[in-house]
């Protein structure tokens, strides 16, 4: 569009009854420079056909602050120059003909403290839908430090999580309970059992499950806990699992977080399904009761995998943080589910960094300061195995959990020994790589090492040594890398 | 029964060169090692006795040695383990946490029920 459709008009004009290009409104701005308290936004637009990426860009501004389809004379009653979000700047996405990487800034008087219901309601409320773009996706946004200290954060953090469970040095290791559907309560606690005897520290509920005609809630806690505590006499070790009270009313969400409580979980869990003001209920009840609180990313492949619309991951993990989860599912690399490497340790780095740097190879548009939030645990979790052990560390660094559902309770000789092949493999690694040796080569001769005092784990190595997923991802970050010289 | 704390419980117990090759790597991150013991290994327990402070000055892997050796003689029968502390900001906590020494029989946790309404049991933990 050329310079003169973006000229100010005079405000008798800009006001006359009618309709007018969004950019003209207000909603575009060249010479914007952000301030430090603004909330910024980096949308990727798809404008149709015709439509400049400049207006579009500003029609988003519009469609997700101030405006709407038409002019009106209300807005004289408002300071509207503030309350205008204003795209500031539109560029081409690298090698993508078509889409765009627009820049919009929110004023932080637009959002209401510690809401992410209020926040998305602006930021993504109306504005997906709009028919002059043909896609729309939430890459990244910058929150201001004034506005994430109006969040919680997560209740319990990595650090003092490690500190409450005792264990320190070491991914933390779990496993999703199979088959997620059909077990009864008292065969369910067997597998539980089994396996944290065997050596994990945590056991798991899948997303669905809930209560069931097979399975009532309460059933499951108790064998559960039943299991929980055997398997703590039995080594001596803090264990827990994570039950999951995800329910369809907040009130049978609190009854069972209750219970849990009751009978001396160290863990809930609940579903990103139930929605963000839920999530932020569920953790201020975290808080008030020492509960470590598990979120289950349930549903969220549905906007966060095509890279033309919807919402990035890297967007879903901020808000997480600042609703106030301590485990999240992140992504594994290896596993079975999507996932890129520079996407995934995006995803991580904002979970467990004081302070991201931009970092446009992992998709991080922004620096975000975290201002002292606690930090969420990563969990990664679909489709690994031990004998992935050395690539899983060198991904995803310490401070994680590894869950292998299927890679403990699939194990030949059984669950327990398939937590035991899990631990030692990772004991085995983390021991090798703090020696100074070089795991992501060595690797598999450490297992096989290992595995020569171990027959669970050689029992596992021979099982699943051929098993890799090895699909091209859909979602990586697109940028031009910078020539560093040599 | 194998009490499994730490970060190397299930592995074969660590030589005196695989201790020091891990103190190495605590003090090359610049954190501060300290050894502890306990006859109580209860999960619970979070106050092992200390062997001394922590070596915030000692930049020294043989210095360290000494220090674990000397608390392993003076207490063979008990539980002692070696912590690394990291004082960064944001983390100001241990890192890293491994047993270098075990009774010669490990105690076994005898679990104790309480029943309570609705199937509700309460634990208890002791030896």
């Amino acid at each position: 569009m050329g310079k003169m459709d973006r000229a100010a008009p005079q405000a008798s004009e800009r006001y006359r009854a009618g309709v007018m290009k969004y950019a003209q409104m207000g909603y575009w701005d060249a010479d914007y420079v952000p301030s430090d308290t603004d909330v910024i936004a980096l949308f990727r637009i798809t404008p149709q056909e015709g439509v400049d990426p400049e207006e579009a860009a500003a029609a988003v501004a519009g469609e997700s602050s101030t405006a709407t389809w038409t002019v009106v004379w209300t807005d004289r009653l408002t300071a509207c120059d503030r309350y205008r979000a204003k795209a500031y700047r539109v560029d081409p996405v690298p090698g993508t003909p078509g889409q765009y990487f627009a820049y919009i800034a929110y004023d932080l008087s637009l959002f209401e403290s510690g809401s992410i219901a209020n926040l998305t309601a602006s930021i993504i409320g109306n504005v997906f839908g709009f028919k002059p773009l043909k896609a729309l996706r939430l890459e990244d946004m910058r929150l201001p430090v004034a506005y994430v200290k109006t969040f919680d954060g997560p209740p319990t953090g990595i650090v003092v999580e490690r500190e409450r469970l005792d264990k320190f040095g070491r991914p933390l290791l779990g496993a999703t309970v199979k088959p997620k559907l059909g077990l009864s309560g008292k065969n369910y606690g067997r597998v539980v059992y089994e396996a944290l005897k065997g050596g994990l520290d945590f056991t798991k509920d899948d997303e669905n499950t809930n209560s069931q005609p097979f399975m009532h809630w309460r059933d499951r806690f108790l064998y559960c806990m039943e299991a929980v505590n055997r398997a703590q006499a039995a080594t001596g070790e803090v264990k827990g699992t994570y039950l999951n009270v995800t329910a369809g009313t907040m009130e049978d969400m609190y009854e069972r977080a209750e219970f849990a409580k009751e009978l001396g979980s160290a863990i809930v869990m609940i579903d990103l399904v139930i929605g963000y003001t839920a999530i932020q209920s569920m953790s201020k009840w975290a808080r008030r009761n020492d509960m470590i609180l598990h979120l289950h990313r349930a549903g969220h492949s549905t906007y966060t995998r095509q890279k033309s619309h919807g919402v990035s991951f890297r967007v879903i993990s901020k808000w997480m943080r600042l609703a106030g989860v301590d485990h999240i599912h992140a992504g594994t690399v290896v596993g079975k589910l999507e996932g890129d490497p520079n996407s995934v340790q995006g995803f991580y780095n904002v979970l467990r960094e004081e302070h991201n740097p931009v970092d446009l190879q992992r998709g991080l548009f922004f620096e975000q300061d975290w201002a002292g939030l606690r930090k969420v645990m990563p969990v990664a979790s679909g489709g690994i195995h031990a004998g992935q052990m050395h690539q899983l560390l060198h991904y995803l660094g310490e401070d994680v959990v590894l869950q292998f559902g299927g890679g403990t309770i699939g194990h030949p000789m059984g669950v327990a020994a398939g937590a035991t092949a899990n631990r030692v493999a990772l004991e085995a690694m983390v021991l090798a790589r703090n020696e100074g040796r070089d795991i992501w080569n060595e690797g598999p001769q450490i297992l096989e090492q290992a595995a020569r005092g171990c027959t669970p784990l050689k029992a596992a190595l021979d099982t699943w040594k051929d098993v890799t997923f090895d699909y091209a991802s859909t979602d990586t970050p697109d940028f031009v890398p910078t020539a560093t010289p040599a | 029964m194998r009490l499994t704390q730490g970060t190397f419980s299930f592995l074969p117990d660590l030589s005196d060169a695989q201790v020091r090759a891990q103190i190495e790597y605590c003090l090359g991150r610049g954190w501060a090692v300290s050894v502890e013991y306990t006859d109580d290994p209860h999960p619970r327990n979070a106050y092992w006795e200390m062997y001394g402070m922590p070596m915030f000055d000692l930049k020294d892997a043989a210095g360290v040695m000494a220090e674990v050796d000397a608390c392993r003689k003076t207490f063979p029968r008990h539980y002692v383990k070696v912590n690394a502390f990291d004082a960064t900001a944001g983390w100001e906590s241990l890192r890293l946490s491994f047993i270098v020494n075990r009774p010669p029989v490990e105690p076994h946790f005898a679990l104790e029920r309480e029943e309570g309404a609705g199937r509700l049991q309460r634990y208890r933990l002791r030896y």
